[in-house]
């Protein structure tokens, strides 16, 4: 039983222990000290860095964002320092806070998500969010992200590859999400985390060209909502593994929604952009909820939207 | 003292000349700090649309009396509401963002051609104790107000306009090699079109003159987190504006 108002909002994701259950979704907090100045890391209920590939990557050419009504498109390209300039150089400096650490992996080809595993075994991060749904790059993106099989090829070698806890990131980009959460689950995924940004474009009605750079981009912001509400519904009632929420979290009434709808953790994504605060507010928002209706723990939400 | 985010107060909010605005906001712990070239990141409503913040270049600061001076013009619907702030209202403001110019050189030239010259205002100004020469262009007279701006600061300022309505005809930089060849300046800093910005950069680096740019960049969150504004760096590695920027040694940047 618990009941120690510290202790309420505490949540255990697949042996991921998080002070709160407000994650920072990958790519929108670049690696946690860019917020360092504004946020206290230690609040934070887990830092899930910015997509790390085997080299470093520069990403995509052109204009890379473009907002939209009440959301953004980014076609940034998994742009990153690559994964041993993370170990060496960021990952010490993410050490001196008492936050779990999650990194997002990204490969090109099933064994390069196995070495990106590997290497990052016994370096101090907390658990593994497999990217086999990042719309922006060519190869290693929808491909993996939208088979079934191949996604749940990726997800049997990463776990065969690391001792850590391994997150799979649905896209959205598919027809049946409740198929894609089975698959990784069957593969071994020790949760499944979603929305990842859907596909989308816009268009300069003066030029007649596409805005972004590459053409076409990943839509996020509170826009989004009700599309990641619905797969993070139809996903968690298809398995049994935690289930983490996101896509347009802005306010803790958005997390809370998230969590009806039976995800165990959410995270804040381009919220922060907006707010830096946001993960934070989101989390004591929800503390402040659990008070108001009796609640003594947050698992209580999990999951609890009646259907019937 | 670090980047902060604070509620700050608008002093005045008025029209400079058609579709370009003063917005002077009070906000002590940003104009306390902040240097020429720096930027704040306003937030101008709780409302989702539009949902990100403005990045706008400081255009004066006062560190006495807290108050920062921001010049923008009515480009889209975000400073389309910006321009609805009354005295009173408060945005969020977040900032000081970024790095500002390197003070060197006793000798400057500022280069700037339309809303690039709103940071040169600040730039100016620190540079009193050795008074800058301005260049700057705009595409006609009514856009040029900027002297007004500059007066009893820069004691010399060159003026481009591209109808001819005052000043030379042209450009700053058809100008730029003839200022160059008759006066001995010994750093040039930049700041407007990307265009402007690449022709000053090759034409310092012909003259054999230091130069920075000040780059403009569409961004999301400002302190590097997201990299929607970096642009290709001659090392190689991509330099984040809102960061590493956005003022950069013009020799950084591959063009």
């Amino acid at each position: 039983m618990v009941s120690n108002v510290n202790d309420m909002l505490a949540v255990n994701i697949a042996g991921i222990k998080m002070k709160t259950p407000v994650m920072t979704a990958s790519g929108t907090f670049g690696f946690g000290l860019e917020y360092s100045d504004f946020v206290d890391l230690n609040q934070v209920g887990a830092i899930v860095v910015k997509g790390t590939t085997l080299a470093p990557k520069a990403g995509n050419s052109g204009r890379r964002m473009a907002e939209t009504p009440a959301g953004m498109l980014n076609s940034i390209g998994l742009e990153n320092p690559g994964v041993e300039e993370f170990i060496h150089t960021i990952m010490p400096r993410l050490a001196k806070y008492d936050v779990p650490v999650i990194v997002n992996i990204s490969g090109n080809t099933v064994e390069e998500y196995g070495q990106l595993a590997a290497r990052l075994d016994k370096t101090g991060v907390a658990g593994l969010e497999v990217n086999i749904s990042c719309p922006n790059v060519k190869q290693g993106g929808i491909a993996f992200g939208t088979c079934p099989d191949s996604a749940a090829q990726v997800v049997r070698e990463v776990k065969a590859k690391t001792t850590l806890p391994v997150i799979a990131k649905l896209s959205p980009n598919v027809t049946d999400i409740a198929l894609m959460a089975k698959a990784v689950e069957a593969a071994g995924a020790d949760a499944i985390s979603l929305i990842n940004t859907l596909l989308g474009m816009a268009i300069d009605i003066h030029t007649w060209r596409p805005v972004l750079g590459n053409i076409v981009g990943g839509f996020s912001g509170p826009a989004v909502k009700p599309v990641a509400l619905r797969m993070v519904w139809q996903a968690a009632n298809a398995v049994k593994v935690p289930v983490i929420g996101m896509g347009g979290i802005m306010t803790a009434a958005d997390a809370v929604e998230f969590m009806l709808a039976g995800a165990s953790a959410v995270a804040v994504g381009t919220a922060n952009f907006v707010n830096p605060y946001a993960a934070v507010e989101v989390a004591g928002g929800i503390r402040d909820y659990l008070t108001e209706r009796g609640l003594n723990q947050v698992s209580q939400l999990v999951g609890k939207v009646n259907c019937g | 003292m670090a980047k902060t985010c604070v509620l700050a107060q608008i002093i005045e909010n008025s029209v400079i000349a058609g579709d370009v605005f003063k917005l002077i906001v009070t906000a002590p712990a940003i104009a306390g700090i902040a240097r020429p070239g720096q930027f704040v990141h306003l937030r101008l409503t709780d409302q989702l649309d539009p949902l990100l913040r403005r990045p706008l270049s400081i255009a004066d600061c006062h560190a006495a009396n807290g108050t920062l001076t921001l010049i923008y013009r009515v480009v889209g619907r975000g400073t389309m509401l910006m321009t609805k702030l009354q005295p009173g209202d408060t945005v969020d403001c977040m900032g000081p963002l970024g790095n500002g110019f390197t003070l060197t050189g006793q000798r400057p030239l500022l280069v700037g051609g339309g809303m690039g010259l709103a940071p040169l205002v600040m730039l100016a100004k620190a540079f009193c104790s050795r008074p800058a020469t301005i260049l700057m262009g705009g595409r006609n007279e009514q856009e040029l107000f900027w002297p007004n701006m500059y007066a009893g600061v820069c004691p010399n300022i060159h003026i481009t306009t591209d109808d001819g309505s005052i000043g030379y005809r042209g450009f700053t930089i058809d100008v730029l090699p003839g200022l160059l060849e008759k006066e001995k300046f010994d750093v040039i800093y930049a700041c407007g079109p990307h265009v402007m910005l690449q022709g000053v950069a090759a034409i310092a680096a012909k003259y054999k003159i230091p130069c920075q740019v000040s780059l403009e960049e569409y961004m999301a969150c400002g302190v590097g987190a997201c990299l929607s504004c970096t642009c290709a760096g001659t090392s190689g590695k991509r330099h984040k504006v809102c960061t590493d920027g956005p003022v950069f040694w013009a020799e950084e940047v591959a063009w």
